[in-house]
């Protein structure tokens, strides 16, 4: 078995929204969320906007200080709100004389981490900034690190990692606003580069790019990944994308995972209900099997996350829900090997 | 009348900004019947919006129409005055943007502007035009019309924005449907909602759809033809069918080698398409996707190719089909 990268456990990330003491409402944003990721696959992260997948991400390199929860990366735990049960391999909360074993309050100092885990954003055009060079925006994590001893040193690594975006190494002194935006993108990409990371949170990176270019960067995320032995965790909307680039995917919906498998089975297999509602509402750019695709219509809107439905938060737009749904929360279940999900119908 | 509803021919449209001339539309000719649906293909940028802007008379300032003739329901667009316009659109073609989180005006309320179309173009009462209102809502899908008359665009979420778009869209019963990619802003749950509801509403109007978008997949579940454009110009165009299976155009063939596909059990790498799409402030002298293309040939870099028919319908612009006929014709 492949050595486990990182582990999620419990992670809660409510944010305040208005009225006070007693009476403060929070947007719960990410609720319960608990994951693991291998050395060196890719999880992909799907779900509709406002599901909490962005959130997910930033709290896992606590860019955004986690409500609750666990994150250990490399067996060190980064942090740990102290209130959250430990779980086994199985996804199990582990008891000890019938109580959950919680861990110990703990938060480490980041910065000798962030060399190591780094992220890619979603709109090229809004994370550079306008008024460095594109030899600076890369070289400044650099710096910060102080990853180089000499400006000699300095300008051959921001050269190399040009080149290994596929940029020009002239492209160095230019400006963002003098790139496309899937150039753009790719200076990201070199930027999260710059410091050798293991792990590379890539959110949204391809949803503001042209199709013909969505292509292009995913297979340069494709090449990097077997030539430095990268770990991803890629975030998308884009089912047919991830399913493309990842080894697994977790399906979320309204701040709760409801699915977790590897990408065929649960493209083919999916067994929670909007899982399969999400595959059948992909557009199919083939003909002949989209006419003969029945497609599952949701009904509705997502509900607020300020106050989400009790029991199962999907129950509203569920075609087999039942009144179970509504009083109880489903439990996150192995229902086949490796396969996750969280729903009533399958206990 | 002619057997189309709409029929440009030739067209070319240029913006003149202080940079140059920007060639937004070279030659481009599209038909649609009645209650037809067309799609068109490509980037951004490729001339797609422009086309269907033109066509309600909505060129911005610094565009210009520098020929071809535009036909829709009868009309002359090329020789209409503004005031003329007017009256046809929104009553008998109209349009749905992309975004309708802009597209809505966010100090009116929802009736407000479903009401201020009908008030414009029918000679209803008052009251007639409200029961109209709520009907509209009906139709489109919305529950308690009449509490949602009331609100204001940004009490409702994206799904139901588009909705009322579309619901004011279809206020005067138009005969063409102008969609600007009208899922691009929605999720895949709520877009599946959206599609379903045109493709019903078309069915039971009896309208015709010109359906602008980058998505091959949104296409090729609901057009009758295809556009493919790129760089002011339509490469290739045919039936969904001949688009998907029988590929002309080597721009066509590779926008469908791009896309990952669902049903693809290995693990497959992608093919994309080498480069970025051209400068239209230089456009190339010949073929626009020569530079990217892996077929290229010299005549491809020195003469834009002529149109090769392969069906009734279906046609592209490449040198590839011709190639047969000029490798004959050294022959000889």
């Amino acid at each position: 078995m492949s050595e486990q990268l990182l582990k999620v456990e419990h992670l809660y990330q409510y944010f305040p929204a208005g009225g006070r003491g007693k009476n403060r409402k929070y947007v719960q944003a990410v609720d319960d969320v608990s994951l693991t990721i291998q050395k060196g696959e890719t999880l992909g992260l799907v779900g509709e906007s406002g599901c909490g997948k962005t959130t997910t991400g930033r709290s896992i390199l606590r860019l955004y200080e986690p409500t609750k929860g666990r994150i250990t990366y490399k067996n060190e735990v980064l942090f740990d709100s102290g209130n959250v049960p430990m779980m086994d391999e199985s996804g199990q909360d582990i008891l000890e004389g019938g109580k959950p074993k919680l861990g110990k309050k703990t938060a480490v100092n980041m910065k000798p981490y962030r060399r190591e885990m780094q992220i890619v954003f979603q709109d090229p055009y809004a994370s550079l900034d306008p008024r460095m060079t594109v030899g600076d925006i890369v070289g400044e994590a650099l710096d910060i690190h102080h990853l180089t001893s000499s400006k000699k040193e300095r300008y051959d690594k921001i050269q190399r990692l040009l080149e290994c975006v596929g940029l020009n190494s002239e492209h160095a002194n230019r400006y963002p606003h003098e790139f496309s935006g899937g150039q753009r993108q790719r200076v990201g990409i070199a930027r999260a580069l710059a410091v050798d990371p293991k792990f590379i949170v890539c959110d949204e990176p391809i949803s503001a790019l042209d199709v013909s270019i969505q292509a292009q960067v995913v297979n340069m995320f494709e090449d990097l990944q077997a030539q430095m032995g990268l770990t991803y965790l890629f975030i998308a909307h884009d089912l047919s994308v991830v399913k493309h680039i990842s080894n697994r995917i977790g399906v979320m919906y309204l701040g709760k995972l409801v699915e977790l498998a590897d990408s065929y089975e649960l493209i083919f297999h999916g067994v929670h209900p909007y899982t399969q509602s999400l595959v059948s509402a992909i557009p199919i750019a083939d003909p002949k099997v989209a006419r003969a695709n029945k497609r599952i219509v949701l009904q509705g809107d997502v509900p607020s996350p300020l106050n989400p439905p009790s029991g199962c938060r999907f129950r509203t737009r569920c075609p087999y829900a039942t009144a179970r749904c509504a009083e109880e929360v489903p439990k996150w279940k192995e229902v086949s090997k490796g396969h996750f999900a969280a729903c009533h119908k399958y206990d | 009348m002619s057997e189309y509803l709409v029929n440009i021919e030739h067209e070319r449209l240029s913006f003149f900004t202080p940079a140059g001339e920007v060639k937004a539309l070279n030659d481009v000719s599209i038909r649609i019947r009645e209650g037809e649906v067309l799609g068109i293909v490509g980037e951004s940028g490729s001339g797609k919006s422009v086309t269907a802007y033109s066509l309600m008379g909505l060129t911005a300032y610094p565009g210009k129409l520098l020929g071809g003739t535009l036909d829709f329901n009868g009309h002359r667009i090329n020789d209409m005055t503004e005031k003329q316009m007017q009256k046809i659109r929104g009553n008998e073609v109209s349009i749905i943007f992309q975004d309708p989180m802009t597209s809505l005006n966010p100090v009116f309320t929802i009736g407000n502007q479903i009401r201020e179309v009908l008030k414009l173009h029918t000679d209803k009462s008052k009251s007639e035009i409200q029961d109209r209102a709520r009907e509209l809502l009906q139709l489109v899908g919305i529950n308690e019309p009449d509490r949602r008359l009331k609100q204001y665009p940004h009490e409702l979420s994206g799904g139901m924005r588009q909705r009322v778009m579309i619901a004011i869209a279809l206020a005067c019963e138009p005969k063409l449907l102008i969609a600007d990619e009208p899922t691009t802003a929605l999720d895949v749950t709520i877009q599946a909602q959206i599609l379903e509801l045109m493709m019903e509403l078309k069915d039971k109007l009896g309208m015709a759809i010109m359906m602008i978008t980058h998505d091959l997949g949104v296409v090729a579940s609901m057009c009758d033809h295809i556009a493919v454009m790129y760089a002011g110009n339509i490469v290739e165009y045919g039936e969904t069918d001949d688009i998907f299976y029988n590929p002309k155009h080597e721009y066509t063939k590779g926008l469908l080698r791009s896309i990952p596909r669902m049903d693809s059990k290995e693990h497959e790498r992608l093919v994309p398409i080498e480069g970025t799409p051209v400068d239209l402030l230089n456009p190339p002298k010949g073929c626009p996707f020569a530079s990217r293309c892996d077929q290229c040939m010299r005549i491809c870099l020195r003469e834009k190719a002529p149109v090769t028919h392969f069906g009734e319908t279906h046609y592209s612009t490449c040198w590839m089909n011709q190639k047969a006929e000029l490798e004959g014709g050294k022959r000889q």
